[in-house]
């Protein structure tokens, strides 16, 4: 140790390879070795405002850093810094955290009518609602409630399987609903499906055979068929069971609208007559809160289908 | 005395002693966790049971799968105790409703969405459509598809060995009339009863009926699992019946 390079004078590790190749062992830079001690600095500090080491079974819990937050019952808490008293002081004191729940405690009071008039809470409404419809609504329901057709239901059209009001839209958030309707492969033959769905395209004024309409109507009033049990007599559907209206020309099962030939709007009919229907809205009233609830009311209402 | 250039010149050396330095900044992290009082929430339900349970044969073998395709590599379940997580996922998860996670899926790629609270919050319809086709239900999803999933019949012939395997490392899955009974304590009768391993065949074909995904109560598919194990997730704790206090003590 100690050589010194004999041109440069420079302190060597003694390393030497391929006969003059050698490591110079040159100071650390000033500049690093100030860092250096900065940060061991720095770390000291560190350990003593926030938690850090472990001493038996707890730990320091840091000086000077304290976070302040009151309990469900009102009772002011006073502990060391740790991210979840951190978050429980921001929600009850940041200015966003607190700027939101002033809005949600002002819609709490308010009725749809007045929500829909006042253009700031509306306001509130379309970002608010925005967010938890995104999150929780448009995976099935799609963007702007268009819906899938086939499996859920458009929510910004006028057809409302169970209602459309706010109180009715309220009510499906939340206590989910079951989407019913029985196969009826084998409780009807081939040929009274036939005649049936004949019937059901002439409600909405779709091409039908008027003689196998005629057979299918006595199915469908009848006690053959008993479908007029769930979509009525006038077949305007009842929103008691969430049976469809058939006679708007609106379909959500199947998509006979966008189909051309009348073989497939026949096909597309039957195929649900034949099938039935099984589809689940949840229940989201564990989930979100009563006025969280209002929110998405108030938003989905606000599509356009609302009445 | 150790010299600079004793250890620069000797590999071996050099190999061990950076394992040590890096051994002892890990050690000192991972360790203390172990023994520390409130490491893993104490969480009961309103009739004083854990609320966080091992989860069911077919949860089992669904969670197997989510670790076989990979669900991970873009899905973490981790909450963070954030305002905007918070508004977006819900409540910030728990330690305690890892604890039976072997090994655990917090993950820290959120190619996609996080799942640690995705249970309940769709239909079993719709995680089945969603994973036979995201872009069914999802038109601007980048998921990749999982038909298989629906094909697959589920191969649960070593669910016993698999629950056996957990219990091993610590999962309280009962063997014998002594450790179902202190399930029964500390979960209550309904849950001990899905942790009996010398049930398990039955208890996974009974969850997979009840359900039954797939329309075809006679055959148990490797979708019905995963759904089953995706619509757990998150929801054994009813944060509504919890002052938020309870849990920051803990920390």
């Amino acid at each position: 140790m100690a050589e010194k390079d004999p041109i440069t004078g420079v302190e060597t590790t003694g390393h030497v390879w391929d006969e003059t190749l050698q490591e110079f062992n040159n100071p650390l830079p000033r500049w690093w070795l100030w860092a250096f001690y900065g940060s061991v600095v720095f770390a000291i500090v560190y350990w003593t405002i926030y938690p850090s080491w472990p001493i038996g079974k707890s730990y320091l819990k840091g000086v000077m850093n304290d976070i302040t937050y009151k309990t469900d019952a009102g009772e002011e808490i006073t502990t060391h810094w740790n991210t979840r008293a951190l978050l429980q002081h921001e929600m009850q004191n940041g200015e966003m955290a607190l700027a939101q729940k002033a809005e949600l405690k002002k819609i709490e009071g308010m009725s749809y009518d007045a929500i829909a008039k006042s253009a700031d809470t509306q306001a509130f409404v379309q970002s608010f609602g925005k967010g938890i419809f995104g999150d929780y609504c448009a995976g099935c329901h799609q963007t702007g409630g268009i819906g899938v057709i086939g499996a859920y239901p458009n929510l910004s059209d006028d057809a409302w399987l169970w209602g459309g009001t706010t109180t009715d839209i309220e009510n499906t958030i939340r206590n989910g609903h079951l989407g019913f309707m029985p196969s009826f492969k084998g409780t009807l033959s081939d040929v009274q499906i036939d005649e049936t769905a004949h019937y059901v395209l002439s409600l909405s004024g779709e091409k039908s055979d008027a003689g196998l309409a005629a057979n299918g109507e006595k199915i469908f009033q009848g006690q053959t068929g008993g479908c007029y049990l769930c979509h009525t007599k006038e077949a305007t559907g009842m929103k008691e069971q969430g049976a469809a209206n058939l006679t708007d020309q609106i379909w959500t099962m199947v998509d006979v609208k966008g189909l051309t030939s009348e073989k497939e709007k026949l096909d597309a009919v039957k195929s649900i007559i034949e099938k039935g229907v099984n589809r689940t809205m949840p229940a989201w009233n564990s989930r979100l809160d009563d006025t969280q609830i209002k929110v998405l009311t108030a938003y989905i209402n606000s599509f356009g289908g609302g009445k | 005395m150790l010299k600079h250039e004793s250890i620069e010149t000797n590999a071996g050396l050099l190999i061990v002693l950076t394992l040590v330095a890096i051994g002892i900044g890990g050690l000192v992290e991972i360790v203390p966790l172990f023994y520390l009082d409130g490491t893993i929430e104490d969480v009961k339900t309103a009739e004083g049971k854990d609320a966080v349970r091992p989860y069911s044969p077919l949860e089992i073998r669904g969670r197997d799968l989510y670790v076989k395709e990979g669900c991970y590599t873009c899905h973490s379940q981790m909450i963070r105790p954030f305002r905007d997580e918070a508004l977006r996922y819900g409540h910030y998860s728990l330690a305690a409703e890892s604890q039976y996670d072997h090994p655990f899926q917090w993950g820290s790629m959120r190619r996609g969405p996080d799942l640690a609270r995705v249970g309940g919050k769709y239909t079993d319809g719709w995680h089945t459509k969603h994973l036979y086709d995201p872009r069914s239900v999802v038109p601007t999803s980048i998921m990749p598809s999982y038909p298989w999933l629906l094909e697959n019949t589920l191969d649960y012939s070593d669910i016993k060995e698999r629950m056996i395997a957990l219990k091993k490392v610590g999962v309280p899955y009962s063997l014998t009339k002594v450790e179902y009974d202190l399930n029964v304590e500390k979960f209550g009768k309904k849950v001990a009863d899905t942790l009996d391993i010398n049930n398990a065949d039955a208890n996974l074909l009974a969850q997979a009926q009840a359900e039954n995904t797939d329309g075809d109560a006679a055959r148990v598919t490797e979708m019905e699992a995963l759904v089953a194990y995706l619509q757990v997730l998150g929801t054994m704790i009813d944060f509504k019946a919890h002052d938020e206090h309870e849990f920051i003590q803990f920390r």
